[in-house]
């Protein structure tokens, strides 16, 4: 029998999910739910906007208000949702390519306003769902099917565009670490402004194959030896820190969030009317 | 109380579409059609309403989606080069029957073309714009009086059909001056979106009840969970690949715009009844059009004008219903010639002439007038 979790956040009549064996995004997906449930987050309140991509079928598993939307635009459809309804809390859970290549615009913008909204990254380095290309997350002289010859483009780190960009809460999680990935997706939730976790997920069917990455368990085991902390990143060459995944928090701040602004105008107006 | 003031057409837009209960805004700047967001700008937190000027106009779209999808009527604006990058999401307004209102104020093109000058070049955009086979309303008006009146009516088909509708202006149109009357005490007719009742479909976002054309509302954020999504679905919302239930959905697309036409459908005619020869034209163009019928019928020339108000559905049925004495049809347009493709369409019989004009400048009077004396 499915678990108390899954029962209560998933949509049980459309599972299995697509995903193949061995990704990582169930996982992830199931990092969100329990996080959402250790917050006590009223389920009618949360609203997750979804783009194109592997990660974005997230939406239909969820039972929550959820929006399958058009790639890239997930945080621009969630910016009209967060204003129209602030008392709502609005997760986007998004692809590497998703928010980072035809979205990046989006991403940027979204946390140079720091609008009160959750961004999710599921990012396995890689387009899946059509079937293998690199993203803008694929290391350098990696392989895909459209880099045959190895990738001469250089990889974003999402998290720290992010940051760069404004973001009051930033961090990075990955599959393996599910216990440290849930406290940091709840920290991002409980964040007044715009919130970023940029989650490392294992695709193993095209990303694992086309790099000759093992199995499935091998890229889980070697994503657990090879995790650092910002901190330890901080003190290593570009070198060292190459083929390492980064655990823990870059940013948490205190900014005014972007609703809350906008309805002291709509006060300010309504006091100066009387 | 009445109230006579001077307004810009792309002002009166912003004060109708307040009216029909637009609460949210997003937009990005572009001329013509600027006013339009900056008046938003000015008007929405004052009737706490909200606005917001996005990073692109591609996410201005996605974000009056949003907005519109959790209960709050929504608006963009823009023109010719944002409408082109409006039109993926206004595909997905149409598939998950999302209502909103896009005013595209045209100008001339293609590209960046003339900015400031006007067209009316964006009307197969209008129609075809986004990809795949999809209903559409666009609605097109001629004067300061109507962009308040028309804008009203578009916000109401948006919602009564669950359907994107494009707000189809000109340069000469958002830009132009007049005097327009308002009248607090005038009754106004507002359609709110229709909700759903019975439990047993509450469930069901894209059921539709016996007796309706469209799926009724349960708001994303209260306390039914549902899915929305761009791939074909069914009745639950959730995606299918089954052939049949995505050929149903497209169908009820389709017909749920063609099977009310004469709902949907406004057009304005003058001096038709006893005419020779009726002039087309929509928009910005009628007001050279009525000056130059004027000043025919003035020398005693059976000239008359015939107006699709509602551009998309083209008013076909009201088009062929011309009076026996209509000998010649002459269609005029600022562009190569679009309008002009859906009356060569409808009218088989007649003699169909054409002045259009595609450099930036406006179609003057005299040269309809000439038009119309040239013909033999």
């Amino acid at each position: 029998m499915a678990s108390e979790l899954i029962m209560k956040y998933m949509r049980e009549e459309h599972l299995p999910h697509i995903w193949c064996p061995g990704c990582g995004h169930g996982i992830l997906m199931r990092d969100v739910a329990q996080a959402v449930k250790n917050l006590g987050i009223d389920q009618e309140k949360v609203c997750l906007v979804s783009g194109i991509g592997c990660a974005s079928r997230a939406a239909g598993y969820m039972d929550f208000q959820t929006m399958h939307t058009t790639h890239g635009r997930a945080i621009a459809f969630a910016t009209g949702v967060k204003m129209a309804r602030p008392d709502l809390e609005v997760i986007v859970i998004a692809g590497d390519g998703d928010v980072a290549a035809i979205g990046g615009n989006h991403l940027i913008h979204a946390a140079r306003r720091n609008i009160g909204i959750t961004v999710i990254v599921f990012n396995n380095d890689i387009y899946g769902m059509t079937g293998g290309q690199y993203s803008p997350t694929t290391p350098t002289g990696e392989f895909g099917t459209t880099a045959p010859y190895g990738n001469i483009d250089r990889p974003f780190d999402i998290a720290v565009l992010a940051a760069a960009a404004g973001a009051s809460y930033v961090a990075k999680g990955t599959a393996y670490h599910a216990q440290q990935t849930i406290k940091l997706i709840e920290d991002g939730l409980r964040h007044k402004g715009f919130s970023l976790i940029d989650c490392a997920g294992i695709c193993a069917t095209y990303y694992g194959r086309k790099n000759k990455k093992g199995s499935a368990v091998d890229m889980m085991k070697y994503q657990r030896d090879n995790t650092i902390t910002f901190e330890q990143a901080k003190t290593m060459s570009r070198e060292e820190r190459s083929g390492k995944f980064i655990l823990g928090k870059l940013v948490e701040d205190d900014f005014p969030e972007f609703s809350d602004e906008y309805q002291k105008i709509i006060d300010r107006l309504k006091e100066a009317k009387k | 109380m009445k109230n006579r003031v001077l307004m810009q057409g792309n002002e009166a837009v912003v004060e109708g579409a307040i009216k029909a209960g637009m609460r949210f805004f997003a937009g990005y700047p572009i001329t013509p059609s600027t006013e339009i967001a900056e008046q938003s700008a000015v008007r929405l937190p004052q009737v706490g309403g909200h606005f917001i000027q996005m990073e692109d106009e591609i996410g201005s779209m996605a974000a009056v989606i949003g907005a519109s999808a959790v209960g709050t009527k929504s608006m963009t604006a823009t023109s010719g080069p944002g409408f082109s990058l409006k039109q993926e999401n206004i595909g997905y307004a149409c598939m998950t029957e999302i209502p909103v209102v896009i005013v595209d104020v045209q100008r001339s093109g293609p590209s960046t073309g003339l900015p400031t000058s006007p067209s009316q070049s964006d009307v197969m955009q209008a129609r075809w714009g986004t990809h795949g086979d999809h209903s559409i309303i666009a609605i097109s008006p001629s004067s300061v009086s109507e962009c308040y009146n028309l804008i009203i009516r578009a916000f109401n088909l948006a919602e009564k059909y669950r359907t994107p509708v494009i707000f189809l202006m000109d340069e000469i149109v958002g830009h132009l001056r007049e005097g327009i009357e308002f009248d607090d005490e005038a009754e106004v007719e507002i359609i709110e979106r229709k909700m759903k009742q019975r439990p047993d479909t509450l469930h069901l976002p894209y059921h539709v009840c016996e007796g309706d054309d469209v799926p009724r509302f349960h708001l994303t954020g209260y306390d039914i969970r549902y899915n929305i999504t761009g791939l074909a679905h069914g009745p639950d919302g959730f995606p299918t690949n089954n052939n049949e239930v995505a050929g149903q959905l497209v169908t009820r697309l389709m017909k749920k715009i063609e099977n009310n036409i004469d709902d949907i459908v406004e057009v304005e005619e003058k001096f038709c009844d006893d005419a020779e020869t009726v002039i087309v034209c929509y928009g910005g163009t009628k007001r050279s059009v009525m000056s130059a019928v004027e000043e025919l019928r003035a020398k005693g020339k059976k000239v008359g004008y015939f107006r699709p108000i509602t551009i998309w559905p083209f008013p076909e049925k009201q088009l062929s219903a011309l009076p026996k004495s209509v000998k010649n049809i002459i269609v005029a347009e600022h562009n190569y010639g679009q309008i002009l493709l859906e009356v060569e369409r409808v009218i088989k019989d007649r003699k169909i002439g054409f002045v259009g004009k595609v450099d930036g400048t406006v179609i003057t009077p005299s040269e309809i007038v000439k038009a119309v004396e040239e013909v033999k």
